[in-house]
């Protein structure tokens, strides 16, 4: 008997922001997996180096830049962090419209990933947009629900992609009636494609891989957590940001540029199945109701319900955003005054895929000695490859290079780890020795 | 199927960037449906169309030129485009990542990266136009819709669009915005910034930074001398600059000014 081994090279062709591209690689040798690296090569922006030197001012405008589809995540993790270092309080409207503005971000990330990226898996499609003549609709709904969050980020921010309304302090200016009821129309109408989709995403028949993994997301106190408070990790651990280098370290690898980031030595979840897992309890009592109705449930180990727990997100976003929309466009100022301080500070955040983790190190001048920035993929790179190994191995090592080839791909699918990489794998290479 | 054969097809590649300027053409909304009548996506792998090597009509090209890879990539994407636009200010200009052409790169990439051989990257960021020919440029970061919808408008008419290099200024005035630097003493680029955006920051009171890139003659020694006038120091204004599009010649020149200024008033 000889031990055969294989090597698949199994090439994502993923290309954006922060991750770039990427590449599995998965060796076997018999009923083993010899290697699985899941490989992402980003093009290096050197963030945190240009960073250094420049004014606390400027450094939203320039965050924003890590990511094109969700730079506000990128902005407001700066600008609170900041805000505790100035001590900065905010009046209540203004930490409304920003979770509005949150929401939204959510919104329009959410939409794209299910029904542009997850979809086509499920309609047996290659993309959308081949599905645009036989599921017009389909597209519709989503397009419909994404349009509505960017609203709501217009609304605020001038526009949806690296808005310009955040500053320290709170907004540059607020919003105008006529655009906060625009906003209030489109999410009305939102609303029920909303919970179509839900509806939708319970009747589909999702693969189960369960098995135990962590997972991280901010602590909500009274309301679903989004962008404040502490981490909570469903081991029972609870953190202050301040915390977070302790528990969380990064390690660069030959494979990658891409860093991985490991709690405690353990891999684990950031992202809409985390942050369900963690706080479902917090979800409005109606979008508990919708969630029962369809019989969607929370807390799960697996990883093929993220797509439920994004189309629920939409839900619940939706629906606060009406209840802000329809407390009336609030009066007050549009930011509050603020001394600069030395010091450093830390922040968290959820971004549409997951906690995002800022560090800035300031002079009396408010400029930058020094800044750390983790968004979500380095956190959830180790858990992927992680979750492949389990899963394939489940799957069997005895099915065909074409079956394994979309197994893992939607596996992958599932973190949303960025916007390409829910593209198909390319180069299909099959070596045995 | 025969009418398929007409439309026009397109390819989107993205080097070093963020992915923002792609969604001008995924946040369109119910427009994109109609843009899939007249247009067919060779590749588009935001959207899940993968076929890099495909011949195409039309490419857009999203991103600048920052490894050995980006490089190799845009020759090929050069070669099999009839027309080939930049979209965004890190294909127009090398973008926020071209920040590090002012500094010495290596030393940045090792103060990220622990081991930094593992990393290729190219010592600077520069724009595509540096290294292939260009039909045409749309500017900003990000584009936007209706840019997109513009230039394909025109295309379809069989002409290219004027370029707009208009100064930011004419826009916010048309719309009748306060003027930040009158009011406010902000140090605003906007009479020197490209006009697109819709005088964004100034509509929301704030200086514009000028992520649309430089207007057609822009004045900007004259303007910085201004900032400098409202009590910015050299360093202050140079940052002012070295921001979106620290690599364009005219953000680029005061930078190299205003930094100079600053080392020689620390001496
Ligand atoms: S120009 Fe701006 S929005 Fe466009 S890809 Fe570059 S960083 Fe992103
Ligand atoms: S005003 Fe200037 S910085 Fe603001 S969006 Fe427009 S071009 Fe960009």
């Amino acid at each position: 008997m000889t031990t055969k081994a294989r090597k698949i090279n199994l090439k994502v062709p993923f290309v954006t922001r922060l991750e770039g591209e990427g590449a599995l690689e998965l060796t076997t040798k018999g009923n083993d997996i010899d290697k699985l690296h899941l490989k992402i090569f980003e093009p290096p922006r050197l963030f945190e180096s240009f960073l250094q030197g420049k004014s606390y001012k400027d450094v939203p405008d320039l965050s924003a830049r890590i990511c094109g589809i969700c730079p506000m995540a990128y902005q407001l993790t700066s600008i609170q962090a900041m805000e505790t270092l100035f001590g900065v309080q905010l009046p209540e409207h203004i930490i409304r419209l920003r979770r509005l503005m949150n929401l939204g971000e959510w919104l329009q990330s959410h939409a794209l990933h299910i029904h542009f990226l997850a979809a086509p898996d499920i309609y047996g499609f290659d993309s959308a947009l081949q599905m645009a003549g036989e599921y017009p609709e389909f597209l519709q709904r989503g397009m419909l629900i994404q349009e509505a969050g960017n609203s709501l980020m217009t609304l605020l921010g001038g526009r949806s992609v690296h808005p310009v309304g955040l500053q320290v302090g709170g907004f540059t200016k607020l919003p105008n009636a006529e655009k906060w009821l625009h906003c209030l129309t489109l999410v009305e109408h939102a609303l029920p494609a909303a919970k179509q989709l839900v509806k939708w995403s319970s009747e589909l028949e999702l693969p189960d891989y369960s098995h135990d993994f962590l997972c991280v997301s901010l602590k909500g106190e009274k309301a679903f957590p989004i962008n404040s408070g502490d981490i909570q990790i469903s081991n029972g651990l609870v953190i202050t940001p301040a915390q977070y280098p302790e528990h969380f370290k990064e390690h660069q690898t030959r494979h990658s540029t891409a860093f991985y980031s490991l709690l405690d030595g353990h891999d684990y979840l950031v992202g809409p199945l985390a942050r369900m897992n963690n706080s479902f309890h917090l979800l409005h009592e109606d979008v508990k109701q919708v969630a029962k109705e369809y019989g969607l449930k929370f807390p799960n180990q697996n990883m093929h319900t993220s797509i439920q727990a994004r189309a629920l997100e939409c839900f619940s976003a939706l629906h606060e955003s009406l209840g802000i929309l329809q407390q009336g466009l609030p009066e007050g100022e549009a930011n509050v005054a603020y001394d600069i301080k030395a010091g450093e500070c830390h922040f968290c955040t959820e971004a549409p895929r997951g906690l995002i983790y800022h560090y800035y190190d300031l002079d009396d001048e408010g400029k930058v000695l020094k800044c750390s920035i983790i968004p979500p993929t380095s956190q959830n790179q180790a858990r992927i490859e992680k979750d492949l190994h389990f899963s394939v191995k489940q799957f069997g090592l005895d099915k065909s290079d074409k079956e394994l080839k979309y197994f893992c791909e939607r596996i992958i699918r599932n973190y949303d780890p960025c916007i390409s990489c829910s593209t198909h794998f390319l180069d299909f290479k099959r070596i045995q020795k | 199927m025969s009418k398929a054969k007409s439309k026009v097809t397109v390819a989107i590649h993205k080097l070093t960037s963020c992915s923002g300027c792609q969604l001008a053409f995924l946040n369109q909304g119910k427009a994109l449906l109609s843009l899939l009548e007249i247009v067919e996506f060779k590749h588009f792998i935001e959207a899940g169309v993968y076929e890099p090597d495909a011949k195409v009509d039309l490419a857009f090209i999203e991103g600048s030129v920052s490894t050995p890879e980006d490089l190799k990539r845009l020759q090929e994407v050069r070669n099999n485009a009839k027309l080939l636009v930049s979209i965004g200010a890190c294909a127009t200009s090398g973008g926020v990542q071209a920040l590090r052409n002012l500094a010495d790169g290596d030393v940045w990439k090792r103060g990220v990266y622990p081991h930094p051989e593992f990393i290729a990257t190219l010592d600077t960021s520069t724009p595509v136009a540096e290294h292939v020919k260009i039909d045409f440029e749309l500017w900003g970061c990000p584009i936007t819709v209706q840019q997109i919808r513009h230039f394909v408008q025109q295309l379809t008419l069989g002409t290219l669009p004027q370029p707009e290099m208009e100064k930011l200024c004419m826009e916010c005035k048309r719309q009748q915005n306060v003027c930040v630097v009158v009011t406010r003493q902000a140090p605003c680029l906007g009479p020197v910034t490209r006009t697109g955006c819709g005088a964004l920051c100034p509509e929301f009171g704030k200086a514009c930074y000028g992520c649309f890139g430089a207007s057609e003659q822009p004045n900007a020694r004259s303007l910085a001398n201004r900032f400098s006038g409202l009590g910015l120091v050299s360093e202050e204004v140079a940052q002012r600059f070295a921001a979106i599009h620290s690599h364009e010649p005219a953000f680029k020149a005061q930078v190299e000014h205003w930094q100079g200024l600053s080392v020689r008033e620390i001496e």
